[in-house]
């Protein structure tokens, strides 16, 4: 058990570990999305106030969900790796970065387009809007920084603390968004959120959430594993897995 | 019982810190043309707004808080850009990483140093520009309050991205990047705070949030620092 996360840990593991991995959670991510999209847009019930408009959420929940729950993964390899200096640790921030800040800004177009039809406009600043926004800004620094700095191990350890830094401000944030909100225009627009949601609306959601995390899986185990080839091109193996054309020996 | 000695590889946590805000003070006390910069675009940035935006008294009246404090957040991201820089290229800085007393120690100091020298002036600067936004009496005093509390808070988090971005050759902007996301609180509840005032509502509840920020700020942003500094240090 414990050799297996000891193994886990060491790139060149990840990369022969994930490799297998990957066409599962890519196969599984495939079923789920076309399941859950074709559930959810073609035959869910229409809602009774909003019509098909709705019918956004079934990509705009899954990705505001990822786009937390990325940062909260930044944060925790972020100070795996400035405690333990796993390399690998390191590596999973650089590449999951981007595709964080993909997810908030998925997030945000989808509320977005939901928006115009709903509230009869592209934008409110309404507290969950801004604090996603402010997530997005945060996500912008972390890979600003990464990009700033030309030694990966240093970029990768200022990452860390920026990452680290930001998680302990975003609860801080929220809550001091939701408390400006309140102060200047009190609930005059709410996300129409019912909280008794019907089985047959719930039911593709949930499926479209596991099968955005299945993604999420995939493609940070692709560029996890892009990230250790750059990364550690100069060590032997890497060049024998160059050399054999890319198939493990 | 401790002894604290006054100088040298065993002086105390107190001494190390008054030392360090000697120097820096006397540093900033020489060159005192780059104190007066910050406080010279803090006015400026303030009297852009009723040109660019109206003259209105009952706008400047509604927006004169929240531009202050805007104006204020940026002049001290202006001035964070050198709170590690010219340590960091004579060298100075290798030496703070090497002595036995904590880094964070000598953060603190650092911090404290950067605040009085620009924090300070824009805060006792921060009433003429209040009275220039046709404030009442009442707003600026909650205004001073709010910077008060509020402007160390902006010193300590900044203090974070200066160590992140120092020696590096896209400082400037990246410091703004990294430390803006993280200045929107104190924003909300710096003018909040006056929006409260002038809607007759008690104040206290945000003044005290404001002290928690400062608090906690004060306890982790050091040590943020301290190990953002060591990893540009390894650079």
């Amino acid at each position: 058990m414990w050799s297996f996360f000891h193994k886990l840990g060491s790139p060149r593991w990840f990369y022969d570990i994930g490799g297998k991995w990957l066409p599962w959670f890519a196969l599984a991510a495939g079923i789920l999305l076309v399941t859950g999209a074709v559930w959810g847009l073609l035959y869910a019930p229409a809602d009774y106030l909003q019509g098909n408009s709705y019918r956004i959420i079934f990509v705009h929940v899954p990705a505001a969900f990822l786009a937390q729950s990325i940062f909260m993964m930044m944060a925790v390899s972020g100070a795996v790796g400035l405690i333990w200096k796993m390399k690998l640790a390191d590596m999973f921030l650089k590449a999951v970065a981007p595709v964080g800040a993909s997810f908030t800004f998925l997030a945000l177009f989808t509320g977005a387009v939901w928006g115009k039809p709903t509230w009869g406009t592209w934008w409110v600043w309404d507290a969950r809007l801004t604090s996603m926004l402010i997530l997005l800004f945060l996500y912008f620094g972390v890979m600003a920084l990464q990009a700033a700095i030309e030694d990966a191990n240093v970029a990768a350890k200022a990452c860390a603390v920026l990452a680290l830094v930001g998680l302990v401000n975003i609860p801080i944030i929220k809550y001091s968004v939701d408390w400006w909100n309140t102060l200047h225009q009190p609930a005059s627009l709410k996300l129409t959120e019912k909280p008794t949601m019907h089985p047959d609306m719930l039911i593709p959601l949930l499926i479209m959430i596991v099968g955005f995390y299945c993604f999420f899986a995939a493609i940070s185990i692709m560029r996890t594993r892009n990230e250790i080839l750059e990364r550690e091109k100069r060590t032997a193996w890497v060049k024998a897995l160059v050399q054999t054309g890319g198939r493990n020996a | 019982m401790t002894v604290i000695k006054k100088s040298g590889p065993d002086a105390g946590m107190i001494a190390t810190l008054i030392a360090v805000l000697k120097r820096d003070l006397t540093i900033a006390y020489r060159r005192k043309q780059d104190l007066a910069n910050p406080l010279v675009f803090f006015i400026i940035a303030v009297s852009l707004f009723p040109l660019g935006v109206s003259p209105d008294k009952s706008f400047l009246q509604e927006a004169g808080a929240g531009v202050v404090w805007v104006a204020a957040l940026l002049a001290t991201l202006l001035s964070l850009d050198g709170l590690f820089k010219s340590d960091f290229d004579d060298g100075s800085l290798e030496q703070y990483v090497l002595c036995p007393q904590p880094l964070f120690l000598v953060v603190l100091g650092k911090v404290i140093a950067h605040w009085l020298v620009t924090g300070l002036p824009l805060l006792l600067l921060s009433p003429v520009l209040g009275v220039m936004m046709f404030l009442s009496g009442e707003q600026i005093k909650v205004l001073f309050v709010t910077l008060l509390l509020g402007t160390p808070v902006l010193s300590l988090l900044g203090a974070i991205g200066a160590a992140l971005t120092v020696g590096l050759r896209s400082g400037g902007v990246l410091i703004s990047l990294l430390i803006l996301p993280l200045y929107i609180p104190v924003l909300i509840f710096g003018t909040g705070t006056v929006n409260a005032a002038v809607s007759g509502v008690s104040t206290l509840g945000f003044l005290s949030i404001l002290g928690a920020m400062l608090a906690l700020a004060l306890a982790l942003s050091p040590i943020a620092t301290a190990a953002a500094l060591r990893i540009s240090m390894s650079n």
